[in-house]
C-alpha cells in the first residue's frame, strides 16, 4: 500500500509530524534565513552575461563629441527655467525643432488625494515636451525613449542638456532602425505617468491629459537620465520600478558592459563593487547591496522615472550621475558616448528584451542571483505555515480518535459555531477596509477638529485606526505575548525597515528622525497607491493587517 | 642532275606534304584531348542561410564567393545565388548599398551588378532541394533553376549556422546531412552533374559531408565535428563581424587565381590551416574519380572555355578517350546506367502467351471436394472404399 493510504504508516508519519513539529519549523526558519543571506556570498552567485544575441559581443566605436556644448546648454536651460518659473516650454520646443525633431507637447493635471509635503496643493498641473527623431529608412513601427526630468531648482539641468546634445548627434546618423523619442517631463513621475497613459491610450489612475499629437510605434526600451552637476565621478544604475518590478537583466548587463568599455565608475544602490569577496567586509558589502535591493522592491514605489514604463512591458532603467568628490572624474562626452553606445546596441534589437531574467537580485553589478536561487528560501519559510496547519489539523482530528478508543472521556469540547468564528474574521477585515478607506476620506473632518495639516491628518488617522483595532479583545493575562505581538506587527516591521534602510545606505538616523521618516513613508505609500496604482498599501491594509488582527484576537481568545 | 639535288628536292617535297599531315595529327590529338576532359559548362549554387543583422558575415561570405566565381567567368545565368536576408539595404547599415568583406571597408563585395535569385524568405530547405534536384514547378523562371546536364561541373557553397549533422535555415528549419546526400544521389541518377565541389563554412561543417555516397563528389569544410568556425574581424564603424575566417582566407586565395592559372585542388586544401583558422578545415576526396592534384581550381570556380582556332578540317575518327583514372585506387565500378523502360514495346509487339505458374487448388475447390467425399462416405460407408480402389 501507499505511504499515505496505509493507516499504520500514516499514523507513524503524523506522529512524527506532531512530535517534531516545533523543531522542524525552527530548522526551516533558520535554513531559510541562512540560505537567503548566503546568496550574497560570491561563489554562490553567477557572473552576469549578455543573453540577447542581437546585442552581441561587438562594440561600435562611439563618436559623440559635444559634451562641452551640452554643459553650456545646461546653463542656458537653467536660466530659462528660472525665468519661466517652471518648465520653459517654448524654449524647449524651439531647441528640439532646431535639432530636426518632430516636437509635440502634452498638458496634464491631477488632483492629489491630499497635498503632499512637496506639492502643498491639491492640484498639480504640468506640461510634457517630447521630440521624435524619425528613423531615416525604417518604417515607424518601433521606438526607443530617452527621458530626462525637468525638476525645479538646480537639479537635472545637465540631463536635459545632454539629451538635446544627443538628439543633435543622433539626427546626423543614418543607421537608426527605430524612432527615438526624447522626452522632458515635468513633475517627475506624474508627468511620466500622464505621457505613458496618453501614449498607450489608457486611463488607469484618473489623470487628465491632453491627447498626444505625435506617436512613434511600440516602445522597445527606455532610458532615464538624471545628471545634476557638471562634474560626474560615478554613474548609478537604478532598476527598481513600481511594485518592485525590475527590467530585464540584459539592460543592466548592457550598462555594465559599456561602463567597462569606457572606463566609467559604475555603482548600484550607490555602492561601488569590491574585489575581496572572501573577507568579512566584502561579504557584508555584497549582502548590504542585496538587502537594499530587497527593501527598495518591497516598498513598491518607483525609484526613478523609469519605473512606470515597466508596467507596459517596456524595459527601462535610470542612469543617475553622482558627484562624490573623488579624484577620478568623468566628463560629459564620455557619458554621452556611454549613452550613444547603449542606444545603438538597443537599436540592433529585433524583439523586445526577453532572453535574460526578469526576477533577480544583484549583490553587485557583475553578479546576479536569479529567482530560482532565492525562491527556495521563501519556500522554506512557507513550509512552516504548511507544517503548522497540518499539525493543527491532526490535533483537531485527535479528540475523536481518543473517544473511539473506549476510554471514558469528558464530553467532547463543543465545536465552535460558525458565528463565533465568523465574527472576529469579519471585524478584522472591516478594520482593514477602514484602514484603507478612511484616512483619505476623513481628512477634512480631522483638519476641522485638530490643528494639523492634511498630510499629517491622513497619517495620524491611519495610525489611530490601526491602534483602535488592538482594543478589541479583553483578556489581559498574557502581557508578554501581547508586547511581542505588537513588536512584530506590520507597523513596527515598517519602522524597523526604515531604520535598517537608513543603516544600509550609510546614513543612520536618530529615533525622532526615524519616526518622522516613518510617518512620511506612510503618507508616501498612500499617495503612491492613489497616483500610480502601487499595491503595497492595499496589500498591507486589506490583507496583512487583518491577518495580524485575527492572530491578536486568537491570542486573547476568551 | 645531281643525285643529292634530287634527294633534297624529294625530301623537301616529302616534308612539304608531311607537314600539314603532321599538323593535322597534332590537331587531332589536341581535339582528342578536348573531349577527354570531363565538363563543358560550369554552374554555381551559393547559399547563405542566416537572417538578421548580426549574421552580416554570412551574407558577406556568400557574396565574396559569388564575386570570385563571376570574376573567373561563370555568368549570372549559371549562378543560383540564395541570400536569406538583405544586409545592404538593412536599416542598421551605416553604409547603405554595400556589403564589406575587409575591415576599413576595403572591398565592397556587393558591387553594382549582383543578381540575387532567391531572396529573403524564399531561401528554404524545400527550395534549395528543389533547385538541386530540378523538381521545380513549370512557372519557375530560368534564373531560379539549376539547368545543369551530365557535363556540368557544379560548385555548391553553403554558409550559416550549423551543428553536428545539420545546417540551420532562416532560424526556423534545418537540413540534415542525410537529406543533402540523398539530394546529391538524385542529382547523380538524373545525370545532373559531371563533378561536384561542395564547400561549407559553418560550425562543425565536416559533419555535413560525412554521409555522401554518390560518385564524383569532392567536399571541403571549415571545421571538424566538435569545433566551431570562428568569425574574423569586427568592423568598428559598422558594428558587426564582417567575414568568417575560413571564407576570408578562401577569398584571399581566390583573388590570386585568374582564368588561366594552373592552381589545383591541393592548393585549395591548404587554405586556412589551423594556425590561421583556429578550427581544422577538412576535406573529402574518396568519392572523386580524378586525382585532386590534376583538378584545376578553374574547373569549378571559373568557366574556362576551351577554344582552339584552326583553319583545317579535322577527321575525328578515334573514339573519345576515357578520363584519366586515378592511380592506385578506383574500385568504383560504373555500370552503364540506363533509364527504366517506360513502355515494354518488345513484349507488346511479340505477344507471346504468358506461361501461368501452377498453383495448388484454391481453398474453395478443395473444400468442395472434401464435402463431396464426406457426403459419399457418410452415405455409403467406409467399406465401400473397395469400390473405388
Amino acid at each position: 500500500m501507499g505511504l499515505l493510504s496505509d493507516p499504520n504508516r500514516r499514523k507513524a508519519l503524523t506522529g512524527l509530524l506532531t512530535r517534531l513539529n516545533t523543531p522542524i519549523c525552527i530548522v526551516c526558519y533558520l535554513a531559510g534565513i541562512v540560505w537567503f543571506m548566503g546568496l550574497a556570498f560570491e561563489p554562490f552567485t553567477l557572473r552576469t552575461y549578455m543573453s540577447e544575441n542581437a546585442m552581441g559581443s561587438t562594440m561600435v566605436e562611439e563618436r559623440f563629441s559635444s559634451g562641452e556644448r551640452a554643459l553650456s546648454l545646461a546653463k542656458e536651460f537653467d536660466a530659462h527655467k528660472r525665468k519661466a518659473g517652471g518648465m520653459p516650454v517654448e524654449w524647449l520646443v524651439k531647441a528640439m525643432q532646431s535639432r530636426g525633431l518632430e516636437v509635440f507637447t502634452q498638458s496634464f493635471s491631477r488632483k492629489l488625494p491630499f497635498p503632499d509635503e512637496n506639492k502643498e496643493r491639491y492640484m498639480v498641473r504640468g506640461t510634457n515636451v517630447y521630440g521624435i527623431l524619425r528613423a531615416p529608412r525604417a518604417p515607424r513601427t518601433e521606438a526607443l525613449v530617452i527621458t530626462a526630468p525637468c525638476s525645479p531648482g538646480n537639479t537635472n539641468n545637465q540631463a536635459v542638456a545632454l539629451l538635446l546634445a544627443l538628439a543633435q548627434y543622433f539626427r546626423n546618423q543614418i543607421y537608426w532602425a527605430k524612432d527615438i523619442i526624447f522626452l522632458v517631463n515635468e513633475h517627475d513621475l506624474i508627468g511620466t505617468q500622464a505621457w505613458l497613459e496618453g501614449y498607450h491610450h489608457t486611463n488607469i489612475t484618473g489623470m487628465e491629459y491632453s491627447p498626444l499629437q505625435g506617436r512613434a510605434g511600440s516602445i522597445q526600451a527606455a532610458l532615464s537620465l538624471e545628471l545634476s552637476s557638471d562634474v560626474i565621478t560615478s554613474l548609478d544604475l537604478v532598476l527598481e520600478g513600481l511594485n518592485g518590478q525590475l527590467p530585464n537583466l540584459d539592460l543592466a548587463n548592457l550598462f555594465y558592459a559599456f561602463c567597462q568599455k569606457l572606463g566609467v565608475l559604475c555603482t548600484i544602490q550607490g555602492k561601488l563593487q569590491r574585489n575581496d569577496w572572501d573577507t568579512a567586509e566584502g561579504y557584508t558589502h555584497a549582502a548590504q547591496t542585496m538587502m537594499l535591493m530587497v527593501l527598495k522592491q518591497a516598498c513598491g514605489r518607483s525609484w526613478g522615472d523609469h519605473g512606470l514604463f515597466l508596467r507596459y512591458h517596456i524595459e527601462a532603467a535610470s542612469v543617475r550621475g553622482i558627484n562624490s568628490f573623488r579624484h577620478y572624474k568623468t566628463d560629459a562626452t564620455t557619458i554621452g558616448r556611454l549613452l550613444e553606445g547603449m542606444v545603438r546596441k538597443l537599436n540592433n534589437l529585433l524583439e523586445r528584451l526577453h532572453q535574460s531574467y526578469f526576477f533577480y537580485l544583484l549583490p553587485s553589478l557583475s553578479r546576479f542571483v536569479s529567482i530560482g536561487y532565492y525562491m527556495p528560501a521563501f519556500g522554506l519559510l512557507a513550509v512552516i505555515l504548511l507544517l503548522r496547519a497540518l499539525d493543527l489539523w491532526v490535533h483537531l482530528g485527535a479528540p475523536a480518535l481518543a473517544a473511539v478508543d473506549g476510554v471514558t472521556e469528558a464530553e467532547q469540547p463543543s465545536s465552535p459555531g460558525v458565528l463565533t468564528v465568523l465574527t472576529p474574521v469579519v471585524i478584522s477585515h472591516l478594520t482593514g477596509v477602514a484602514l484603507y478607506l478612511l484616512p483619505v476620506h476623513l481628512q477634512e473632518m480631522a483638519v476641522e477638529h485638530f490643528p494639523v495639516s492634511e498630510t499629517e491628518a491622513v497619517v495620524l488617522t491611519a495610525i489611530a485606526i490601526y491602534t483602535a483595532g488592538l482594543a478589541l479583545p479583553h483578556n489581559t493575562q498574557r502581557a508578554l505575548y501581547a508586547v511581542v505581538m505588537v513588536l512584530l506587527s506590520p507597523a513596527f516591521t515598517i519602522l524597523y525597515c526604515v531604520f535598517i534602510y537608513q543603516e544600509l545606505i550609510e546614513a543612520p538616523v536618530s529615533v525622532s528622525e526615524g519616526w518622522m521618516l516613518f510617518l512620511s513613508v506612510i503618507s508616501q505609500g498612500i499617495l503612491d497607491h492613489a497616483l500610480y496604482g502601487s499595491l503595497v498599501y492595499p496589500l498591507l491594509a486589506l490583507f496583512i493587517y487583518p491577518c495580524w488582527l485575527m492572530f491578536w484576537n486568537i491570542l486573547f481568545w476568551n | 642532275m645531281n643525285y643529292c639535288n634530287l634527294i633534297t628536292i624529294f625530301a623537301f617535297i616529302n616534308l612539304l606534304v608531311s607537314i600539314p599531315h603532321g599538323y593535322s595529327n597534332y590537331v587531332e590529338t589536341k581535339a582528342g584531348q578536348f573531349f577527354s576532359s570531363g565538363h563543358t559548362n560550369n554552374w554555381a549554387v551559393l547559399v547563405c542561410t542566416s537572417r538578421f543583422w548580426f549574421n552580416y558575415r554570412h551574407v558577406a561570405n556568400t557574396l565574396s564567393v559569388y564575386r570570385s566565381v563571376k570574376r573567373l567567368g561563370i555568368p549570372d545565368s549559371h549562378i543560383v545565388l540564395m541570400l536569406a536576408d538583405d544586409m545592404a539595404c538593412n536599416y542598421r547599415n551605416p553604409k547603405p548599398a554595400t556589403v564589406f568583406s575587409h575591415k576599413n571597408m576595403e572591398l565592397n563585395v556587393y558591387g553594382d551588378d549582383v543578381e540575387v535569385d532567391y531572396r529573403g524568405y524564399e531561401v528554404t530547405v524545400e527550395n534549395f532541394l528543389r533547385v538541386l534536384t530540378g523538381r521545380l514547378p513549370p512557372s519557375t523562371p530560368r534564373s531560379k533553376r539549376l539547368l545543369s546536364d551530365d557535363r556540368s561541373n557544379i560548385l555548391i557553397y553553403l554558409t550559416g549556422h550549423g551543428g553536428n549533422g545539420f545546417l540551420k535555415f532562416q532560424d526556423s528549419e534545418e537540413i540534415s546531412n542525410m537529406e543533402l546526400a540523398d539530394a546529391f544521389e538524385q542529382m547523380w541518377q538524373k545525370r545532373r552533374y559531371n563533378e561536384l565541389l561542395f564547400i561549407i563554412d559553418t560550425c562543425q561543417g565536416a559533419s555535413m559531408y560525412e554521409r555522401f555516397y554518390s560518385p564524383n563528389l569532392m567536399a571541403l569544410a571549415s571545421s571538424q565535428v566538435g569545433e566551431d568556425s570562428l568569425s574574423h574581424q569586427p568592423d568598428l564603424g559598422i558594428g558587426v563581424h564582417l567575414m568568417d575566417k575560413y571564407t576570408f582566407y578562401l577569398l584571399e586565395f581566390l583573388e590570386e587565381v585568374h582564368p588561366a592559372s594552373q592552381a589545383n585542388m591541393n592548393d585549395l586544401f591548404k587554405v586556412c590551416p589551423q594556425s590561421q583558422c583556429v578550427s581544422t578545415p577538412g576535406h573529402r576526396t574518396d568519392l572523386f574519380q580524378r586525382d585532386p592534384g590534376s583538378v584545376l581550381i578553374t574547373d569549378f570556380f571559373g568557366s574556362v572555355r576551351k577554344v582552339e582556332i584552326t583553319k583545317d578540317t579535322i577527321n575525328l575518327t578515334s573514339p573519345v578517350e576515357p578520363p584519366i583514372k586515378r592511380s592506385g585506387s578506383s574500385d568504383i565500378q560504373i555500370e552503364s546506367l540506363t533509364y527504366v523502360d517506360q513502355l515494354p514495346v518488345a513484349e507488346i509487339i511479340h505477344q507471346k502467351p504468358k506461361q501461368k505458374d501452377w498453383h495448388p487448388p484454391d481453398g474453395f475447390i478443395l473444400g468442395l471436394w472434401t464435402l463431396i467425399l464426406l457426403v459419399f462416405f457418410q452415405t455409403y460407408g467406409i467399406k465401400h472404399l473397395k469400390h473405388i480402389f
